[in-house]
């Protein structure tokens, strides 16, 4: 059994129904009201990435088992411009669009595993995973 | 339409019909117009197709009746793609029809290209209606939301509420800083309380807005305070590592309130407990 689900970003309303899908299916897995909240709040700050830097991509969310534990994953991909030095944007207050600087590490204490890869030129996707207790 | 292809139809329009009906039929068995009674179905389908027809009789293309007909459907809620549908195999239907009733080739040719041209005005006239209703709703509702987006109350004197409901994107950040400014100094407001109760997520980007909206209240001599933090709002600012610490933050509206009078030099008191201390 695996819900998958894919949201298009190429606006800001993408932002909201990649939210609204992810904390439907949060909640469709069991995840309390805490975790919903740190696991929309990831795909907000993600998905805004995306709209921000690369203007386009996509939000995957889909449900995942690993040895008896459940858990809900997320992939942000987009084919934009890469990110130039992944040590300094995990960085808390580290910016190049004049904001907190605190998304990506944000989202990286938001979840439980948390990976990035990204090629200059070629795109970036993050994938972050939360596991339910 | 020219009178030939016109009189082709009306003259087979029985069997034409019975075609359409057997085809929308189908096309319903396929489609979400699941939810729909058989009699409500058939009603429709058998009022469209006759509407056609007396459309294609008249020859004209803006036909009231075909419009009205159309907006009914559009109120209603049917789907675009009945009629859109209903209207190819209408097509189908007829090219069929009279070409199975028809021994010369080039007739039939001719009547293909006449119920073609013909088919393809109605199609444009009914899509610009439809479309044109969505952007008008569209366009209300952005209107209504944008009404909606950021009031600024004044509750007391020099105190007022800004209460955020919904999703906060780029346009409506840019709303919430100017009402707030603005507000701030028309009601000559010394603590303005920003609740967020009602909004879902507290990313990095709103957080951002807030705090750059506070700052700006900081700046014309008023003191914001955020109010309405939900329990897991607060985790997963936290979590975020935003540092709200500049200004001040209560959990509910009501302790906003208490403690916006309390920096105003004010207080509320039960008026039967002042009597009975004097």
């Amino acid at each position: 059994m695996q819900v998958q689900t894919h949201v298009d970003i190429n606006s800001e309303w993408g932002i909201v129904a990649a939210r609204q899908a992810g904390r439907k299916l949060a909640r469709e897995i069991g995840f309390g009201s805490v975790d919903q909240a740190r696991i929309t709040t990831a795909i907000s700050e993600l998905a805004r990435n995306i709209y921000l830097y690369a203007n386009q991509g996509q939000i995957k969310i889909e449900e995942v088992a690993d040895s008896g534990k459940r858990g809900m994953k997320i992939i942000a991909s987009d084919e934009g411009p890469g990110i130039k030095d992944v040590r300094r944007v995990m960085e808390d207050g580290f910016t190049t669009s004049g904001g907190l600087g605190a998304g990506l590490p944000g989202v990286k204490r938001l979840m439980d595993e948390f990976i990035i890869d990204s090629e200059m030129d070629e795109g970036t996707i993050i994938t972050a995973i939360k596991w339910l207790r | 339409m020219k009178a030939k292809a016109r009189e082709d139809v009306m003259n087979h329009q029985e069997q034409i019909i019975d075609s359409w009906l057997n085809q929308i039929e189908a096309f319903r068995k396929e489609d979400g117009l699941k939810n729909v009674t058989d009699s409500m179905f058939d009603n429709t389908s058998r009022e469209f197709v006759h509407k056609l027809l007396t459309t294609l009789q008249q020859d004209a293309v803006s036909d009231e009746e075909l419009n009205q007909f159309v907006e009914r459907l559009i109120q209603m809620g049917w789907p675009l793609n009945f009629i859109t549908r209903g209207l190819q195999e209408f097509r189908k239907a007829s090219v069929s029809v009279v070409a199975a009733n028809s021994d010369v080739p080039e007739d039939k040719l001719e009547f293909f290209q006449e119920i073609e041209n013909w088919v393809d005005d109605v199609v444009n006239l009914l899509v610009d209606q439809y479309s044109g209703s969505w952007e008008n709703t569209v366009f209300l509702q952005k209107m209504a939301l944008k009404e909606l987006s950021a009031p600024l109350i004044p509750v007391f004197d020099k105190i007022s509420v800004m209460p955020l409901v919904g999703t906060i994107d780029t346009e409506r950040a840019k709303l919430i800083m100017e009402n707030l400014l603005d507000g701030v100094i028309e009601h000559r407001s010394q603590v303005v309380l920003i609740d967020i109760t009602g909004v879902p997520v507290v990313d990095t980007m709103v957080a951002h807005h807030i705090i750059q909206a506070s700052e700006a209240v900081r700046l014309v001599g008023a003191t914001c305070i955020l109010v309405g933090i939900r329990p897991e709002i607060a985790q997963t600012i936290v979590n975020l590592g935003i540092d709200l610490g500049r200004f001040p933050t209560k959990s509910t509206l009501k302790k906003g309130v208490e403690t916006a009078l309390e920096m105003t030099k004010r207080e509320i008191t039960d008026l039967d407990e002042q009597e009975g201390q004097a």
